[in-house]
């Protein structure tokens, strides 16, 4: 099956209107040698064939829906309401592409001048972008951008920011002439001592997350004056949803928030698409990464939106661009506009709350069943534990995940010290049965 | 005035809400759980609507929007064809939607099965030995390269700092290739606008990693040297990129193995029907030759027997490049959509895209120059400086198009065809869409003659006239601020509900 609405001859019609004898006419160009003999692709299928092919594939997978999920770890199961995908399904919103002609798109444009005003709002910044793809490119370009700013060369990671996000920022720095030293942790948390002892005038930016890999909430305002102090840049890796709770990065003097924004309104699948935000003071409105949105007028006086500081991005600039980054990751923008819309301010704090809420219940029952926090430190809705028992850690783990259980993530393989601690996660989806199903499975 | 483009934030009332939740049973002092200087002071400004405003707002919002869905899209360099509902269905279950990265394999050997059969369905196409489905878009799959060819010299020990670029090429090509650390330097296109040999043989040296081109290139047309090209790249020891964004034009045509190129990037969302979204997300895999696999981005998908699963070693890799697997929702689609077409689906579909441009294009030669009047393959790019006589410009044109119902083509790009519109109308168009569109363009140029001052004022017949976007870049207003009374009105519903 294909989507060729053409028949053959009409096609034929066709070539003899272009004046070619054959299709072949057309291939003129290309050396016969090089030609492919057919592809190594089965042949195509039927709709109901596709069907049933793709519901043989799901029947080996297990959604987080069907199993007791307390995974978190930089990708949280949230409600997503049902206007939500009632909305962005339709075609007016999932098929059009970049914004460029702007009296034709006057949709997605005012969709996403919103989602940049809410964004701003949320984080407590001046200016949000139109989005990149994903938490982790965000926080890329967040350190590309602190040493493309001036002559500064360092780079300063806590230990405590997602270790796929340091690895991805690494990816991005290679063949770039800068240093990214890391900031250990103490109980938990950024150590300041060794932050302050690192600050030296050649740090572009002091990078850190709220709240940390662990869960833990880390001291922002203070690591965020060390920086300043010695001119670099804060830099604030945050997870949205605990915004309607916890202090915004604004609020604490980042100079770039970036997140990832997948939580607001899109499901998880397995880790991507993701929704990178990327926000930043006004000082560095020129040097943003990515596409930005800006209210206008039009010839008759009436508001209109537009793309907008252009001269920013690779299609003018080409290689002197701040970014490579060609579009943004606009389907799931809108589903964030929508989401946050829905939400309003009393919507995302309840749900912060009751994610809080769940968390802490959740821990305090993992003690009870024997599990000891691994560190004493405030926590929002994701927290380390250790298993102290004889059973190996990785055994108790598979225990559970015959017993349809996803467990937290075990952070061995970044964090040595760490070896029996995994980090877990609560969101307001977590029910009293999960819960249950967890003590029980891990007492049995 | 508005014209009916009311924010949202300017329908807000204090203290609506659009969802609700379940109870909590026991229920936690905050200030216990929480410091109080780590707690939000000021709640963020968003609307406080009821679900029917949302669903109004953006319902009336998508119809000003001009989509495939809706409308003909002829955006060069895009590839604008319809995407099918069948890949959004299964890509919206929750065996797919609702899976956690960390989950064990056990728990996901329908997916890795189908990533690991896409990688294999890339290679069949491609010719390529080996994917990463890793990079998001297809700039984040030339980074993914550059950052291969990076490491492939350096494991060879040799320092070479520069890439070569056609200046026909996507802007993205020059800014991924700094962003990766690499200098710059700009290959002039000959006067058939393609790649110059005597020019390419002037910049080859050692200092150079790699040429990316793109093939068919920004006019439509297929580098006819191709293979004298990457010959003579290898010869210098460079690596020859393919920037894959045209791969419509060669399903099953030409396999880019067999060009000599080592490694390519795929945009699913072009060329494999995932849908943009209005800007993304997309896919970007990158296929590369058997020499260069073991420096793509790890975790990679392994087969043993029957089973799958994650391997996130390899001390070869350049790393990851995205936080878990890539844009899995958007994989998903492309492997259903190569799965519906099979063999015979691909053949036809580059085979109709290709008669398509071509039709157009001998419509477009009676109304205006096309600058490289060879066969063309998926598009074509035409040049409007004839119309300049009347004061007319490509993006006049482009605007008055609007008013007929098509979205306009891509505009001054590439950069080497004057006043130049670049037309892709893509395989899933019907003959008697590209017959209107053809029309209209004759009837647009004859109004740029008669009637020039229709198009310096279109568009007309949508919602808004052209927008200034000169006063847009000069006063950058880019979020809506809450005025003084909201504010307060904001504070007063925040007591309320904290």
């Amino acid at each position: 099956m294909d989507y060729v609405p053409n028949t053959e001859a009409q096609l034929a019609e066709m070539l003899r209107t272009i004046g070619a004898r054959s299709f072949e006419d057309l291939l003129s160009n290309i050396p016969a040698d090089m030609r492919a003999r057919g592809l190594d692709v089965p042949s195509g299928l039927s709709e109901p064939e596709v069907l049933a092919l793709a519901e043989s594939l799901a029947a080996g997978n297990r959604s987080v829906r069907e199993l007791s999920s307390f995974a978190g770890f930089g990708a949280y199961h949230h409600f997503i309401p049902t206007a939500v995908d009632a909305i962005a399904s339709r075609g007016e919103w999932l098929t059009p592409y970049t914004p460029y002609q702007a009296e034709a798109s006057q949709g997605t444009l005012q969709m996403i001048y919103e989602f940049q005003t809410m964004i701003s709002e949320l984080l407590q910044m001046d200016v949000a972008n139109a989005s990149l793809y994903d938490g982790a490119s965000s926080f890329a370009e967040a350190g590309v951008l602190a040493l493309r700013a001036g002559a500064r060369t360092r780079l300063l990671v806590s230990d405590t920011v997602h270790p796929h996000y340091r690895e991805v920022l690494a990816t991005y720095l290679s063949g770039f002439a800068c240093t990214v030293q890391t900031i250990p942790h103490v109980n938990g948390v950024t150590d300041l001592e060794a932050l302050a002892a690192a600050m030296k005038d050649d740090v572009a930016a002091v990078m850190l997350q709220q709240p940390n890999v662990f869960g833990c909430l880390e001291p922002m305002e203070q690591a965020g004056e060390l920086a300043h102090r010695a001119g670099a840049l804060f830099v604030a890796n945050v997870y949205p949803i605990s915004l309607g709770l916890l202090q915004p990065p604004g609020a604490y003097g980042a100079d770039i928030a970036v997140a990832e924004g997948r939580c607001l309104g899109s499901p998880l699948t397995a880790g991507g698409p993701g929704l990178g935000l990327f926000a930043a003071s006004q000082e560095l409105l020129r040097r943003l990464p990515g596409r930005l949105v800006g209210c206008t007028t039009d010839h008759a006086g009436q508001r209109g939106f537009t793309l907008t500081l252009q001269t920013r991005e690779q299609h003018i600039r080409r290689e002197k661009a701040t970014s490579n980054v060609c579009t943004n990751a606009g389907w799931l923008c809108l589903r964030a506009t929508i989401f946050l819309s829905l939400l309003g301010p009393a919507g995302l704090r309840r749900m912060a709350e009751l994610s809080l809420q769940n968390a802490h219940e959740l821990r305090e029952r993992m003690r009870e069943v024997g599990f000891e926090p691994s560190f004493d430190q405030p926590f929002f809705n994701e927290w380390t534990m250790r298993w102290p028992r004889e059973e190996h850690a990785g055994r108790l783990l598979r225990r559970l995940e015959r017993a349809g259980i996803v467990s937290g993530v075990p952070l061995a393989e970044w964090y040595p010290m760490q070896e029996r601690d995994a980090v877990w996660c609560a969101t307001e989806q977590t029910t009293r049965e999960q819960m249950d199903r967890l003590c029980r499975a891990v007492r049995a | 005035m508005n014209g009916g483009s009311e924010l949202i934030f300017e329908q807000s009332v204090p203290g609506r809400c659009g969802v609700t939740f379940p109870p909590c049973e026991t229920e936690r002092p905050l200030e216990q759980l929480i410091p109080a200087g780590m707690l939000r002071r000021q709640p963020p400004h968003l609307p406080e609507v009821v679900e029917f405003d949302v669903v109004r707002h953006y319902t009336r919002l998508s119809q000003r929007n001009f989509s495939v869905d809706t409308h003909f899209y002829p955006l060069g360099s895009c590839t604008m064809k319809y995407n099918p509902k069948l890949n959004e269905r299964i890509a919206a279950w929750s065996r797919f939607a609702l899976l956690h990265p960390t989950q064990p394999a056990s728990q996901t050997q329908g997916l890795l099965r189908m990533l690991y059969e896409l990688e294999q369905l890339l290679c069949g196409i491609t010719g390529m030995a080996a994917f990463t489905l890793q990079p998001a878009a297809g700039a984040q799959g030339e980074l993914t390269g550059l950052k291969i060819i990076r490491a492939h010299h350096r494991a060879k020990r040799q320092n070479r700092p520069v890439i070569l670029i056609p200046d026909s090429a996507h802007g993205t090509n020059p800014a991924s290739a700094a962003l990766s650390g690499f200098r710059v330097v700009e290959i002039r296109s000959g006067p058939d606008g393609m790649i110059d040999l005597g020019e390419l043989k002037r910049h080859l040296s050692n200092e150079v990693a790699a040429l990316m081109l793109t093939n068919p290139n920004t006019l439509g047309l297929f580098e006819r040297n191709i293979a004298a090209i990457t010959r003579l790249c290898h010869e210098y020891g460079a690596l020859v990129y393919l920037d894959g964004a045209n791969m419509n034009a060669l399903l099953s045509i030409v396999k880019p193995a067999d060009m000599g190129v080592d490694l390519l990037q795929l945009n699913l969302h072009k060329t494999f029907s995932t849908p943009h979204g209005g800007g993304g997300p997309g896919a970007g895999p990158v296929g590369v030759t058997a020499a260069l696999a073991d420096f793509l981005p790890v975790p990679r998908v392994r087969k043993t027997g029957e089973r799958f699963r994650w391997d996130a070693r390899g001390r070869r890799s350049i790393g990851r490049v995205h936080a878990f697997y890539g844009n899995v929702g958007v994989l998903v689609r492309a492997y259903v959509y190569i799965r519906t077409l099979g063999r015979e689906g691909l053949e036809r579909t580059s085979r109709a895209a290709i008669i398509n441009a071509n039709y157009l294009k001998a419509k477009f030669s009676t109304l205006v120059p096309i600058p490289f009047d060879d066969h063309c393959l998926h598009e074509f790019v035409a040049s409007l400086k004839p119309l300049k006589a009347s004061g007319v410009t490509a993006w006049d044109v482009a605007k008055r198009l609007l008013d007929y119902g098509y979205y306009a083509p891509t505009v001054y790009f590439p950069l080497v065809v004057e006043e130049g519109v670049m037309v892709e109308p893509t395989e899933t168009e019907s003959k008697a869409t590209l017959d209107a569109f053809a029309d209209a363009m004759a009837r647009i140029v004859d109004e740029a003659r008669e009637h020039p001052e229709w198009l310096k004022l279109a568009p007309q017949r949508l919602a808004i006239h052209r927008v200034d976007e000169v006063k847009a870049a000069r006063e950058p207003n880019l979020r809506w601020r809450p005025d003084a009374k909201s504010a307060v009105a904001n504070e007063a519903s925040s007591l309320q509900t904290g």
